[in-house]
This record gives structure tokens, sequence and C-alpha cells, in this order.
């Protein structure tokens, strides 16, 4: 392989960190909007929020990523760059899973700790804020870290609808041109395992710390 | 603009699209079963007495678990295929999906596993059973009867990745709806079509799953209770 040969797969890893970043800010934004909607005290917003994640957890990413790319057209706007639509996709598919996960935390937060907070008079929002959020992201670390490394994979698929340029895509660029398939995807599959195993670790090793001093 | 939605031309190629859900129902099924299989085994090999053996099935979940389904469907169809070794798509697209699948389902079952009480374990010792029969009776079914829901929901997420082997060649739903997009161009219907096939789908398999699991497990308790 040669050095721009690995400069160009090294290109794709970068396309590959956009993309998750991106996806992590908006999906988890998202995520967490869906999860406080799956309790809402108004049954039209529960009911709304689960049909949503029960629609889109059954959907291939794929479907989702086709619906993006050419569905602002569709609506007027005109074609968006790859990585908007792509963004966008991964959005939907984080935002059914983070709010699903995140639900679960936020109701694993000890019954008694709600009743209290109401009993001395706070508010709604500030129950949520002071009270049950910071206990819950206690609990949801562990699974979020470990959602991450989902949607680093998850990306990989960008290039098949979208034709946004990351580390797969770029492989089989590479593959294509010289037909070498255990060099390149032997390497792009070295990268993708250099950034999501230490988040599994990390993940693992937060349950058990994060565990071990829960009340 | 006005967009003008234009259906028909897409669902005049209905019997292609009924033939590729066959092949993802067929391609899903497949995986699932020889992926349960795989699971079992591996989660059996992690509890080994053999060091080597526990660090081998370990290297194999890890390695599959933090890298996408497509590098490895590359990596193992293109590799093959540049070493002379060519087999149809299918079941390329097959062993792929089993290969990622069973790493999944091992880590679920060790789950399971770990979760028995070692009293179970003792008490069929006591019992005089064998070690099939304690595997059988008192490790595996308890163990995939308690985690049945996360390996449902993880089987219907490999149904809707088996998407991903279009990209192989292989012509599965998704594949044929490359193929009719590239005929027709109507792009945005043809996924509005796939959408709600898949979600038929996923709906299909998780009410095929809950009867399996009616069938399976006749014991009645409440989730959550010792087992």
């Amino acid at each position: 392989m040669t050095h721009e040969q690995l400069t160009y797969l090294l290109l794709g890893a970068v396309g590959t960190l956009e993309l998750s970043v991106l996806t992590f800010i908006a999906g988890g934004l998202a995520g967490l909007g869906m999860a406080l909607a799956r309790i809402s005290p108004v049954r039209g917003v529960r009911v709304a929020a689960a049909a949503w994640i029960q629609v889109v957890q059954g959907t291939p990413l794929l479907v989702l990523m086709g619906l993006c790319f050419y569905g602002p057209n569709i609506i007027g706007i005109g074609s968006v760059p790859a990585l908007v639509a792509a963004a966008l996709a991964m959005t939907i598919y984080s935002s059914a899973f983070l709010g699903e996960i995140w639900r679960g935390c936020i109701q694993s937060v000890h019954k008694s700790q709600w009743e209290a907070a109401e009993c001395i008079g706070l508010t709604r929002w500030q129950r949520m804020a002071k009270v049950v959020l910071p206990q819950a992201l206690r609990i949801a670390t562990p699974p979020t870290v470990g959602f991450m490394v989902q949607i680093i994979k998850n990306t990989s698929i960008a290039s098949l609808v979208i034709g946004f340029a990351e580390l797969s895509y770029n492989a089989k660029v590479l593959n294509n041109s010289t037909f070498q398939p255990f060099i390149y995807f032997g390497c792009a599959a070295l990268l993708y395992f250099a950034m999501c195993y230490p988040l599994s670790r990390w993940s693992r090793t937060l349950e058990r710390k994060l565990n071990a001093t829960r009340g | 603009m006005k967009y003008q939605f234009d259906f028909s031309s897409v669902l005049a190629q209905w019997p292609l699209l009924l033939e590729g859900a066959w092949v993802t129902i067929q391609l899903s099924f497949l995986a699932t079963v020889a992926g349960f299989v795989l699971g079992a085994l591996c989660a059996l090999g992690r509890g080994s007495r053999h060091g080597w053996l526990r660090r081998l099935v370990g290297v194999y979940v890890e390695g599959i678990r933090n890298t996408p389904l497509l590098i490895q469907a590359y990596f193992l169809i293109f590799g093959l295929s540049s070493v002379g070794v060519t087999m149809p798509i299918l079941a390329g697209a097959v062993l792929a999906l089993v290969i990622n699948i069973g790493a999944y389902t091992c880590e679920i079952i060790r789950a399971g596993i770990e979760s028995i009480h070692k009293g179970q374990l003792e008490a069929a010792d006591c019992l005089g059973m064998s070690k099939l029969q304690v595997f059988w009776h008192v490790i595996l079914r308890p163990a995939v009867e308690r985690v049945y829901p996360s390996l449902t929901s993880q089987f219907v997420l490999l149904m809707l990745a088996s998407s991903i082997m279009s990209s192989i060649g292989a012509e599965e739903l998704f594949g044929i709806a490359n193929r009719i997009q590239s005929d027709t161009f109507r792009n945005f219907e043809i996924f509005l079509v796939l959408w709600a096939i898949y979600l038929a789908l996923s709906y299909m398999m998780r009410l095929g799953f809950w009867l399996l699991g009616q069938i399976v497990f006749t014991r009645r308790r409440k989730l959550g209770t010792p087992l």
C-alpha cells in the first residue's frame, strides 16, 4: 500500500468521524426530546413518541438514508449536501434508539426520588432538571457510550445510498482499482476497530464502576 | 415546485418486490437459525475451562462487534473471491450475516447464562443429570428464556441489516429496489414502498417470535422472577 493510498483511507476515517460526531450531537438532542416525550404527562405526546420509535426501529437505516436523500427534493428544498442527508438519516435513527435507552434510564431512577421532589414543591421541570436527570445521567452513561459504537459502525452504509465518502467507501474505491480486498478492507476494519473498541471497553468499565457505587 | 407522486410504475413491479421480500425472509430465517446455533456454541466456549478457547471466542466476538457488517461482508466475499473461492451470492450473504449475528447472540446468551444461579447447577448435579442434560435443561433453556426479548430485537435488527447485502450483489428486497430504481427513476416512491414492506416484515417477525415464545416457553411465570 502506497503513501497516497493510506492517506486516502485515513481521509475516509475523518469522514466517518465527522458524520459520527454530527450524528451524536443531533441524535443526542433528538433522543433526549424523544425520551422526555415518552414520559410526558400529555397522552397524545406519549403515544406519538411511542409510534415514532416503533416505526423507526422497524425501518432499515438504508431506507431512512434513501428517504432523507431524495426527500428534500420532493418538498422543494432542492438537493442537500451528502453529509447533511446522511446526518439527518442517522439522527432520525439515533433518536429512536437513544430515546428508548434514555427513557429506561429516567424511569429507573427510584420512585421515592420523584415523590420526594414533589413533596418539597418543585415544579415538573425543576424535578426533572435538578433531581431525576442528574441521577439518570449516571445510569445512562454506559449504554450511551455503547451506542456511540453503533453510530460509528452505522456510518459505514452512508455511502451506499447517499454517496458520502467515508471509510468503507474509500476502502471500496481503493479495492476497485487494485483488487487487494484483504489489505484494504482489513485496514478499514482495523481503523473501525481502533475507533470502536476503546468505546466498548470504556462502556464496560463505566458499567462496573457506576453499578458498584449505585445505592 | 410541486412534486407529482407516481406510485404506479413502482407498484407495477409488485411481483419483483414480492420476490425480493421472499429472498429477504429466507436470508433472515437461515441467518437467524444458524446464528443462534453459532451464538449458543460461542457462549458455551466463553465459559469453557480451556483458556485458548475462551480467548479465541473473545477475539471473534470483540472483532465482529467493533467493526461494521458492511466491511465484514466486503472482506469476506471480495477477499474469498480474490483467492479463488467463489460461492453463490446468496450463500455468501448468509455466511456474512451468520458470522455477524453469531457474535451478538453469543453475548446475549452469555448474559443469560451468567444470570443463572449457581445453586441450580449444584441441584442438577445432585439429581445426577448428565452434562448434556444439564447444559440443555438447566443452562441453555432458562438462559434463552430470560434473554428472549433481547434476542428477538437482535434478530429483527438482523433482518433489517440484511438490506446491506445488496451491496455485495444480493437480490434481496433492497437489491431488487435498486434495480427498479434504475428502471423507473421514481426514487422517493420506491423508498416509501420499501419502508412499508420492511415495516410489515418486522412486525410479522415480531409476531412470529412472540408465537414461538408462547410455544417453546410453556412455563407460566412473571418476567423478572428468579428461575
